[in-house]
């Protein structure tokens, strides 16, 4: 799977948790909580959906490095490999 | 017309979802009415045949209005049949289908239960007395339930009432017409505590390791089976205000605060909080803030909460004082965790804690009860595992 794959995955993901943010517009480098107004039920349930589509097994402990859109694509890429 | 918020005077039928001659079961969805709150799914409060259906979708009609009458199951093949027209009939064994945050006691056939003043009230004003249903102990007609119908009355039917109004600024003077009444009537107090979290937080890491994704828990989940069991210690705090005196919850039914998107705030009940395990407590929970945001909440979820918690920790806020939520008497308040200096044996550490706070209603508590609740709710974090 591409990184453009993995990156239209992360953001269906999103939609499903915020369906009403403007996901075009999100900045890849900046707080997904901040931007998107996430609380710890959200990530949860962000964590969920990935794991879901993509089989990927996230422990708590690496949340940090789901913070930004372009973090998520780095871990899931090479969570994947 | 169930009462499900506060201050909540009349709502909107959207929608049947059974029909008359349909079998209904106690908890069963029978109709979807919006709200200040939005769409709430109501529920039936006793099982039977749907009789009639007196309310048709589109109508707003007060709190405390006949929505359908039920016959319920004991009433079996004898029972009375159908009045094709005039007033519904009404025995101990027909229920209408409105009002669950109020018990209503069987009524006397043709007789409405009401105070002398309210009835005198009814007939001045033209309220049709079989139209209510009462709100005082034991399904009494009130004064207020009256002038209620009256005010609803005065607003006139409309075909699409207020669901082209914005919703946002409704919920938001929903909020507020409570939150002013609990200023208002509910003397508060409050008080604050801080809990070392160091225990809870390492359980629940080794906890959520073994845990598949889609189980883990969340803190806030300890934090609320905390409260939902400290209150078996105080259990003043676990009751409703009614009329003049404090009612005990039928159970512990804790309200979590849930923000919405776009502003407001619900606070629907976890039923049972106190009974259900952490894994069946997570699972209510996830699906309690999903509905809560995408609509389909349950009427018993609004009017059932006993008690709220509220946590604002994800916003950075260290303490909360929160405003009691009417007709509840108590509110919990969870800050963030955060590192801070602590002592341990005459040793300084950096603990990881949260601020809790209660803000509890002074005519059913003092705050030595309240104190005790608090030092409660700490001790069994210190336990996690025994939660």
């Amino acid at each position: 799977m591409s990184r453009d794959e993995i990156r239209t995955v992360v953001l269906r993901a999103l939609g499903e948790i915020a369906p009403e943010a403007d996901l075009a517009s999100l900045a890849p480098d900046i707080g997904l909580r901040d931007q998107l107004d996430l609380d710890s039920m959200d990530i949860l349930n962000f964590v969920v959906g990935l794991h879901a589509a993509l089989g990927v097994e996230i422990p708590e402990s690496d949340y940090p490095k789901l913070a930004t859109l372009d973090g998520c694509v780095d871990y899931l890429a090479a969570a994947r490999r | 017309m169930p009462i499900l918020t506060a201050d909540m005077s009349a709502g909107t039928l959207v929608a049947w979802k059974k029909k008359a001659g349909d079998m209904v079961k106690r908890g069963d969805i029978i109709a979807e009415v919006e709200t200040d709150k939005g769409l709430i799914d109501v529920e039936v409060f006793a099982s039977g045949t749907i009789e009639r259906i007196l309310v048709e979708p589109g109508a707003t009609v007060p709190t405390g209005a006949v929505l359908a009458i039920i016959r319920e199951e004991a009433a079996g093949p004898a029972a009375a049949p159908l009045a094709p027209s005039g007033p519904p009939p009404v025995s101990p064994r027909v229920r209408a289908a409105a009002a669950p945050a109020v018990p209503v006691s069987p009524t006397a056939p043709g007789r409405a239960r009401i105070s002398p003043l309210a009835r005198k009230l009814a007939a001045e004003l033209g309220i049709d007395l079989a139209t209510l249903q009462g709100t005082g102990p034991g399904g009494v007609i009130r004064r207020e339930d009256i002038e209620r119908a009256a005010a609803a009355r005065a607003e006139g039917p409309r075909k699409e009432p207020r669901l082209a109004l914005d919703r946002s600024a409704r919920l938001r003077q929903t909020i507020g017409a409570a939150m002013a009444r609990s200023k208002r009537e509910i003397p508060h107090y409050y008080l604050g505590t801080t809990i070392d979290m160091q225990r809870a937080l390492g359980w629940l890491a080794e906890e959520n390791a073994r845990r598949p994704v889609a189980d883990r828990l969340l803190y806030g989940v300890l934090l609320i089976k905390a409260v939902a069991l400290a209150l078996h210690e105080t259990p003043e705090l676990n009751s409703v205000w009614r009329g003049a005196e404090a009612v005990p919850g039928p159970g512990i039914h804790v309200g979590v605060a849930i923000s919405l998107r776009g502003g407001g705030l619900v606070a629907p009940a976890l039923h049972d909080t106190d009974r259900q395990s952490f894994g069946d407590l997570m699972r209510s929970f996830v699906d309690l803030v999903r509905r809560a945001r995408s609509g389909g909440l349950r009427s018993s979820e609004l009017s059932d909460p006993t008690i709220t918690v509220t946590s604002l920790g994800e916003q950075g806020v260290e303490s909360v004082f929160g405003i009691i939520y009417p007709p509840q008497v108590a509110i919990v308040g969870f800050g963030k965790i955060v590192e801070r200096p602590w002592s341990v044996d005459g040793q300084i550490v950096s603990r990881p804690v949260i601020t809790a706070t209660l803000s509890a209603d002074h005519r059913v508590s003092d705050g030595h009860r309240g104190g005790l609740f608090l030092a409660a709710v700490e001790r069994l974090l210190q336990e996690p595992a025994r939660l």
